[in-house]
């Protein structure tokens, strides 16, 4: 009996499924599971000297929360990413729509090439230009003195959080048009000549119709754009400054000068907490466009 | 049916060119529709008769000539002023909106009241009969339910002028046919000039009041559905429309209108004006006949007019109606002949020699 259900189970269509995703699923498992569970556990500890206290305490988030500096540097990052995804998310909506609606459907493509070619150097390679860029004998501050327009170095575009917003917005631009694009190319055009045929103006015809159909696309840039930024750490390392710190610096400070990995990881699970927080009001702000269409 | 000809013109137009770069993709349209018309574009596809229909909505622009409607030039008149509506292919229901907000959509701009504009989309809902849908998503109806929201969204601003662009072929056959009874009662319930585009030639015979059959931007032939089956002006047209043989024959001598012909088949004839074609067809002239204007006699019957014999080739039943595959005695090519099935009447074999009636009348003469 027992044999012979286990021969039916080989054969069936869930033992073929789950032995074709288990290379997929060790895969998460092992490297993205294990090490979020790790941390889970880690924050739940406490720091001994030299060892870990592995007794169930909560002490590690009321330190965190009632730690004027915490709550100082996440609502700045909250800020900072809020503020790139709205500058990345805006000025790629007109990118994209061009490309989808003014662009030769034969160039689209290499539009589309032309617009990842950031990718091309290493993401450290490319706040290192920012910096050169930016900074006080920087391609600006000269182009600026060059022209008469200010006497002195304008400092107001480096190590804050300025500079911070600049090189994330242009670091994640691509990842912004490229969904804006696809909900743009999948839009049937007869939309909006039956937009136009039912008395519409052409912009009237973008507000009730293009924007609409687009807003899965906007929605998913959003995401992109802002899951990542908040816990970006190279860019503020480098060119944010004293004042544009962000969490993952603090975490790294934490687990590495500090080191109390326990206090690290509930700050890492506490930001975690609310990037899921704003992630889900987002998409609950917008179930109606996700839920419209096919 | 009804005659329209003493009906005021809705939709003129004047010698419209059309270029896609090189292509000329309408050459040198001239027409007329009458108001509260049903009419089709019938043609193969890319002959021009969607182009066409896009003019009249806006959509594409023309290279020279003039579109009118109702007396008035469209030259640089965008669509969304234009006084027609579109019922499009995909009938383009917008996904993000219920049923009553799209049928709704384009009353924005009307200036009476929520509750009114409310009663108005119901109303156009119902007459659709799509009562009760309006809280419906879009994205959950069937193809025919969608056709029919596109109708009501059209229908409810009144237009002047309703555009149809093959509105049924994405349906099943069995949909298809009743929707075409709908839309010819919507259309005379309503009254408005319909212009359908489509290349089923049985659904513009079916539908319209007047048919201009299209080929290659041009407009091939303009007419009632009976004339353009009975008494089409090229081979082309006939080929077209229904099935349609041709045997070769000779023009012996034309006077008063007549023509004397020898036909393979059917021997020395003489034709009336109007049973032969204006357009010249090229290779040598023929006569055609439709399948179902020759008939088989069967024992004890006897020719009103003419009689021929001649050979089953080919044997095709259908149930309600027999194809059969026959030569004429001195023709070289089988015919195609269409009979009813009458009860008690039997079925013909292969090989078997018949009998058949034919009128001169119902031949027509291609050169």
């Amino acid at each position: 009996m027992q044999s012979r259900g286990k021969a039916r189970f080989r054969g069936s269509e869930a033992a073929n499924g789950l032995a074709m995703i288990s290379p997929t699923a060790l895969y998460a498992t092992l490297l993205l599971a294990a090490p979020l569970v790790t941390i889970f556990l880690y924050s739940f500890w406490t720091d001994g000297y030299l060892t870990i206290v592995h007794e169930f305490t909560l002490q590690n988030y009321i330190d965190v929360w009632s730690n004027e500096a915490f709550r100082a540097v996440m609502l700045r990052s909250l800020g900072v990413s809020l503020a790139v995804t709205a500058v990345t998310v805006l000025t790629a909506f007109p990118v994209a729509y061009f490309v989808s609606f003014h662009v030769h459907p034969s160039k689209k493509s290499l539009w589309l090439f032309l617009i990842t070619i950031p990718f091309w150097t290493s993401y450290l390679i490319r706040v290192f230009l920012w910096k050169v860029i930016l900074g006080y004998n920087g391609v600006v501050n000269s182009g600026l003195m060059g022209l008469g327009i200010t006497d002195e170095p304008v400092t107001f575009i480096l190590y804050n959080v300025n500079s911070v917003i600049i090189t994330l917005a242009h670091a994640y631009a691509p990842f912004a048009i490229l969904p804006i694009f696809v909900a743009l190319e999948k839009i049937d055009r007869s939309f909006l000549e039956a937009g136009r045929d039912l008395g519409e103006s052409p912009f009237m015809t973008f507000i009730r119709v293009t924007l609409p159909l687009a807003m899965p696309g906007v929605i998913s840039s959003v995401l992109i754009v802002f899951i990542p930024t908040i816990g970006d750490y190279v860019t503020p390392l480098l060119v944010g400054g004293p004042e544009g710190r962000m969490v993952a610096n603090l975490i790294e400070l934490s687990y590495k000068k500090l080191d109390n990995y326990p206090m690290g990881s509930a700050i890492a699970i506490s930001a975690m907490g609310i990037v899921v927080a704003v992630s889900l009001l987002f998409l609950f702000l917008n179930r109606r466009y996700l839920k419209g269409g096919k | 049916m009804t005659l329209a000809a003493d009906k005021p013109t809705m939709i003129e137009f004047k010698d419209v060119h059309k270029y896609y770069g090189d292509y000329h993709a309408l050459r040198g349209i001239t027409a007329t529709i009458k108001a509260g018309e049903f009419f089709s574009l019938l043609g193969p596809s890319g002959c021009g008769k969607t182009t066409l229909l896009r003019t009249i909505a806006g959509f594409e622009g023309i290279s020279s000539g003039a579109v009118m409607i109702d007396g008035k030039n469209m030259e640089g008149v965008p669509a969304n002023v234009r006084p027609t509506n579109m019922v499009f292919q995909s009938y383009a229901i917008f996904p993000h909106l219920t049923v009553a907000e799209n049928v709704g959509f384009g009353l924005r701009k009307d200036p009476r009241s929520k509750a009114e504009k409310a009663a108005a989309v119901a109303e156009a809902l119902e007459m659709v009969g799509l009562k009760g849908y309006g809280a419906r998503a879009a994205h959950a109806l069937s193809g025919g339910q969608r056709q029919r929201v596109a109708l009501a969204r059209a229908l409810i601003l009144k237009p002047k002028v309703l555009l149809l662009d093959e509105p049924l072929s994405a349906l099943d056959k069995k949909m298809r046919e009743q929707m075409q009874v709908e839309l010819i009662k919507l259309q005379r319930q309503v009254g408005i000039t319909f212009i359908l585009v489509t290349h089923d030639q049985e659904e513009a015979l079916v539908m319209s009041d007047r048919i201009a059959v299209m080929f290659e931007g041009e407009i091939a032939q303009l007419a009632d559905p009976e004339t353009l089956y009975r008494r089409p002006n090229s081979r082309k047209v006939a080929d077209f429309i229904g099935t349609m043989n041709f045997l070769p024959a000779q023009i012996l001598s034309e006077h008063g209108g007549k023509v004397e012909v020898d036909a393979q088949g059917f021997g020395r004839l003489t034709l009336n004006a109007d049973q032969v074609s204006s357009a010249p067809g090229g290779t040598g002239a023929s006569i055609g006949f439709r399948p179902e204007t020759l008939t088989i006699l069967f024992d004890g019957q006897t020719a009103t007019d003419r009689e021929s014999m001649a050979t089953v080739e080919e044997v095709v039943y259908y149930g309600d109606m027999t194809y059969y595959d026959i030569k004429l005695d001195g023709t070289t090519e089988a015919m195609r002949l269409s009979m009813r099935n009458v009860f008690g009447r039997p079925v013909l074999d292969i090989g078997t020699r018949a009998r058949v009636a034919w009128a001169p009348g119902a031949l027509v003469l291609f050169r």
